[in-house]
């Protein structure tokens, strides 16, 4: 069975991208569609001649847009390879050749041509004026764009790239594509945004003049009665969440790893409520708690004759919802960096006679700093990125994220002022990562070798254990009680008002008919309810997917700047919600790629949201695969796509369900990007709940809020059934270790 | 299952991680059907010239002929290599038959031949009944044959073995290394076995190459590689070596290697001038007393081995390692005594320094 290895002339890979692009060209609609392109009423509706439906191949015989006529050149080109062997020096030099050229064409002629014809000034005096316009590029486009990219791939590969390995180059250029189509694209045209003028030009001005706007700066709260600008809110608030849940959390870790606490499996599990929990829903909890009609402010009002005040809108409002929100981030950092202390570097302090404080504050206490950092920069992100809390509690008190949403949503519609704080809130979290990883990532204090380390931590020394037991106990109950408020909260009628118990709100949202047959669905809150389930349920796998195959190609691939690759991939990470909203609205509501209103643009900001997670949970499982595992497979006689598909997914089940489950979790839960994308037709459940609650209509906010956390805590108890072992709480607490929230 | 036994030629092999050049300038020619060992020390260069072979790492300068095809530019899947890993390297969602096949699946070959070839395979190994199971229930000496017989059952031209045997405990390691043997001789399999346990290589080898730092050292036999060592490293990295250091003295026909200390040993015909002398201490006895040919020293130190008594003797400021075979009852010589040592000089080797 010798294999003749005689350089096969036909390559299926290269015929098939090769077909793509002819059908891309000759078949598929070239532009959008507006009634999307699955509803297939276009094939019935003048195609393939009617210039809205035509592929590109009629609209240039019909004489329409006869700039796509180039495209001809490099799609002829590739033909030419077909009988050449990869090894002939011309068989990468053409494909590279016609995938660039190909590619490149495409790319021009979207930018060079917009919606009022040419684009650029120069243009239209070297050609003429157009008389023709751009529309947003469909199915047809997409599929040319990615049969010229793999093609140009291959041709990167025949000349020997990556061991002129074609499945590799071919992911690697992928998702650089798709990461700077969605990801750099966006910020770069939000930078832009920043300085443009009243009448479409650019200015520098503009730019120093909206920078330095009071709104964003001032300091007038120090000095007087005034108000402080965004920015020094954001900041303010940032800091002392990232402190206070940096506390909290090493409090929670220290009682979960050194004490005799019994049950330490319950409080891990507490870590999971960030996961299913919409960011707002605890700020909706503390109105319940402590707004104007909140059973806190009734009691001391009824008990000291206090008047109520609305002293909760505002900083102290957010800053508890936030706190609430992220100790468990925080925790779940934590409980890592506590448990990786070495036990034997503690017991070795304890034989030289250390006491158990000494041991803590010299040893432990040192170890964990790094640690500390890690979780303090983590809430300090979370915090500046939140909208959710601050839309519904902030009051007067203006922060970045929300100052965003109303300078693009409210009356000023001022999309330079939305790009400007966008940049202030992105250099804020851009910084922090930084820091992170530069400073973080350099110092090593990972006291766990490979090697067993069979020792037990010693306990905290009784003098610290009071009060952190309090503290914790403490916060522990005020989280069980903001949680009860919500239950309880979704079944009384009106809150402080009528407090009778109610399914009101519940049948509201969810009630159905059965009739003629069917059934219907007449609650409200159906639409967006089936909405968010079909855009998560699409997302996930996507995300998963984009989130493994970059984690393979970092772990078990060695290419020209990786390490970039990486920085790329993770930055998402850094970017706020509600930063990626406003870049995808000035990114994505022109040609040539138009998606604003879409079901699509909601997708794909879910996917490079949630990317990261999926990177990171790829890596973690597949550093744990031995490289031997899919060497043997490669010498055995599969390609790197064959072993990827045979061995190493096969081995990542637990990682792909938990990263599926969680994009899917995160896609219903996430409000700070989806404000900006949701449309009349696209609506998702967490934007009709902060509806609902701009509507005061609190009752079927809260739950539809709780029917959200109890579809998720199915979702995630199914993942846990479905890997065995709860080990969810780990993992997810790598992941969300790392994320931006909402 | 025999096969057509092809060569390898490995021709100004060159190999840098980045900046760091890890193979300098490789040239080596494996016969076919030959039992050859790459051993070094960990770091010299010898699995990575093995994973060079295999297709794993970046692609070297140089030429690597299997057969007589140039290999250099081929992905791992078209080289027609099988390679055993130290971690045997099964796949654990796989049970041992679908491990076995999947080398044979890949090649597309019909599935009414995939099953008896499957088992002729787990046959060769003794482990035909183990088909159904999974990797995780079998014990590690189980695994390493189910990645051995789903290496050989594709037919592999060349068989490359890293460190297989490294993962088991003794005395399944001496047992395995002969299977492995017996199983290479059966099959004429041309094999490449990357080890840094000398006993291993010794016992297997047709012939080996030491490598250190990159480079090739020597290549031979095993017993030529440990008899007549070729430079310090080899002498030093192969079993035990007395390395003195000295200048020799020709005198007509007889030359005399003469130490620093004075001490003269009559040596065969050598064109070094000055250098060192290693001596392997079983080719040094301790003898009566002002002897011919002898050096005088006094016994330092002395561990009792099991079939030989190990002394180490202080010859004039020069440590000398001797070992005696040792007969059941025999005296042993004291920590103290003032000895003479006689040296075989037939066995004594003078390398420039």
């Amino acid at each position: 069975m010798r294999e003749v290895t005689s350089e096969r002339t036909a390559h299926p890979v290269l015929i098939f991208w090769i077909l793509a692009g002819w059908v891309g060209f000759l078949l598929l609609p070239w532009y959008g569609i507006e009634d999307g392109f699955f509803s297939f009423g276009w094939l019935l509706d003048g195609y393939p001649t009617d210039t809205d439906y035509a592929p590109a191949a009629f609209l240039v015989a019909q004489g329409e847009k006869t700039w796509l006529a180039p495209l001809l050149l490099p799609l002829l080109a590739p033909l030419l390879v077909l009988r050449r062997r990869k090894t002939d020096p011309a068989y990468a030099k053409i494909l590279i050749a016609a995938g660039a050229v190909g590619f490149a064409w495409l790319i021009a002629q979207g930018f060079g041509i917009g919606i009022r014809g040419w684009n650029f000034a120069w243009l239209e005096t070297a050609f003429g004026p157009l008389g023709d316009r751009q529309f947003g590029m469909g199915y047809g486009a997409m599929l040319l764009a990615s049969s010229f990219l793999f093609l140009f791939a291959q041709g990167i590969a025949a000349r020997g790239a990556i061991n002129g390995d074609v499945f590799v180059v071919s992911a690697v250029s992928g998702i650089i594509v798709i990461v700077t189509v969605f990801v750099f694209f966006p910020i770069a045209k939000l930078m832009l945004a920043a300085f443009i003028t009243e009448e479409g030009g650019y200015s520098l001005l503009v730019f120093a003049a909206k920078f330095t706007d009071s709104r964003i700066w001032s300091l007038s709260c120090v000095t007087g009665p005034g108000r402080c600008g965004a920015a020094w809110n954001s900041l303010f608030l940032a800091v002392i969440v990232g402190a206070l849940t940096t506390i909290l959390g090493l409090v929670f870790a220290l009682v979960a790893t050194r004490s005799g606490f019994r049950y330490k499996r319950a409080l891990r599990a507490l870590t999971v409520l960030p996961i299913i929990t919409p960011p707002f829903v605890i700020g909706l909890a503390i109105i319940l708690l402590f707004g104007l009609s909140g059973s806190v402010t009734g009691f001391f009002s009824d008990l000291f004759g206090i008047r109520p005040t609305r002293w909760i809108y505002g900083m102290p409002g957010v800053m508890i919802a936030q706190v609430l929100a992220y100790t468990p981030i925080a925790f779940l950092v934590l409980i890592g960096v506590v448990e990786g202390v070495s036990p034997s570097m503690e017991e070795a302090a304890q034989t030289l006679r250390a006491s158990r404080w000494q041991v803590f504050r010299t040893v432990s206490l040192p170890l964990m700093r790094p640690g500390l950092a890690n979780a303090f920069l983590l809430g300090f992100i979370e915090s500046m990125a939140d909208f959710g809390n601050p839309l519904v509690l902030g009051g007067n008190y203006d922060v970045l994220s929300t100052e965003i949403f109303f300078a693009i949503v409210g009356a000023q519609y001022d999309q330079s002022r939305a790009a400007v704080l966008a940049i202030v809130l992105l250099s804020f979290t851009l910084g922090a990562f930084y820091a992170q990883r530069r400073w973080l990532g350099k110092k090593s204090y990972t006291t766990v070798s490979g090697k067993g380390d069979s020792g037990v931590h010693p306990e905290m020394p009784a003098g610290l254990s009071v009060p952190v037991y309090t503290i914790a106990a403490a916060w522990a109950a005020f989280t069980i009680v903001i949680y009860g408020m919500i239950v309880y909260g979704s079944f009384v009628e009106l809150w402080g008002v009528r407090d009778t118990l109610t399914f009101k709100h519940y049948l509201t949202a969810f009630s159905m008919r059965l009739e003629d047959g069917g059934i219907r669905w007449t609650g409200s809150a159906w639409d967006s309810f089936f909405t968010t389930i079909k855009i998560a349920t699409i997302a996930a796998p996507l995300t998963a997917a984009a989130g493994l195959t970059t984690a393979y190609l970092l772990t078990r691939q060695n290419f020209v700047g990786r390490n970039a690759f990486e920085f790329g991939t993770m930055l998402s990470f850094a970017i706020p919600g509600t930063v990626i909203g406003v870049s995808y609205i000035l990114a994505f509501n022109v040609p040539p790629i138009e998606l604003t209103g879409t079901g699509v643009i909601l997708v794909i900001s879910f996917i490079f949201r949630n990317m990261p997670v999926g990177v990171r949970a790829g890596i973690a499982s597949m550093s744990q695969l031995d490289k031997s595992l899919d060497e043997s497979s490669l010498t055995l006689g599969a390609n790197s796509w064959q072993t990827f598909r045979l061995v190493i997914l096969p081995l990542l089940r637990p990682a792909i369900l938990a990263a599926l489950v969680y994009s899917f979790v995160r896609a219903m839960t996430a409000i700070s990007a989806v404000i900006f994308l949701v449309s009349a037709e696209y609506n998702m459940a967490t934007s009709y709940i902060i509806g609902r609650v701009e509507n005061n209509d609190y009752g079927l906010a809260i739950a539809y809020s709780t029917t959200l956390i109890l579809v998720m805590l199915t979702a995630v108890g199914l993942l846990q059934v479905a890997v065995g072992k709860t080990r969810i709480g780990r993992r997810t607490g790598q992941r969300t270790g790392q994320a931006s929230g909402d | 299952m025999t096969t057509n036994m092809v060569g390898i030629e490995i021709k100004d092999l060159h190999l840098s991680f980045g900046e760091t050049e890890v193979l300098t300038g490789v040239n080596l020619t494996i016969e076919p059907g030959e039992f050859f060992s790459f051993l070094g020390p960990s770091g010299s260069g010898k699995s990575t010239l093995l994973r060079a072979v295999a297709g794993f790492g970046p692609t070297p300068k140089g030429q690597i002929l299997i057969g007589g095809r140039d290999i250099v530019d081929l992905p791992p899947w078209k080289r027609n290599v099988g390679m055993v890993f130290q971690s045997y390297a099964l796949w654990p969602h796989m049970s041992v038959r679908d491990n076995v096949a999947f080398g044979l699946k890949e090649r597309k070959m019909p599935v009414s031949e995939i099953g008896p070839r499957v088992e002729a395979a787990l046959d060769l190994v003794g482990l035909l009944s183990m088909a159904g199971r999974m990797p995780n229930q079998l014990s590690g000496g189980q695994q390493q044959r189910i990645a051995l017989a789903r290496t050989i059952v594709v037919e592999p031209q060349v068989l490359l073995l890293d460190e297989p045997l490294s993962n088991l405990d003794a005395s399944l390691r001496v047992q395995m290394r002969r299977e492995l043997l017996a199983l290479q001789r059966k099959l004429g399999l041309t094999t490449i076995f990357v080890t840094h346990d000398q006993e291993e290589a010794n016992t297997t080898s047709d012939r080996m190459a030491v490598l250190d730092g990159g480079v090739i050292q020597q290549v031979g036999s095993p017993q030529v590689l440990y008899d007549t060592p070729a430079n310090l490293f080899v002498a030093n990295f192969l079993g035990t070596a007395n390395i003195i250091d000295g200048v020799v003295e020709k005198d007509g026909a007889a030359a005399r290697f003469v130490t620093k200390t004075g001490d003269a040993i009559a040596v065969g015909d050598t064109t070094v001038n000055s250098g060192s002398i290693v001596l392997r201490p079983q080719n040094i006895s301790i003898v009566a007393k002002d002897s011919a040919n002898s050096i005088s020293g006094t016994v330092m130190h002395r561990e009792f081995l099991g079939s030989q008594i190990r002394y180490l003797v202080d010859a004039a400021g020069t440590e000398i390692v001797i070992d005696q075979s040792h007969v059941s009852g025999e005296t042993w010589q004291d920590i103290g005594a003032e000895v003479s040592l006689n040296i075989n000089s037939s066995a004594a080797v003078v390398l420039a320094s």
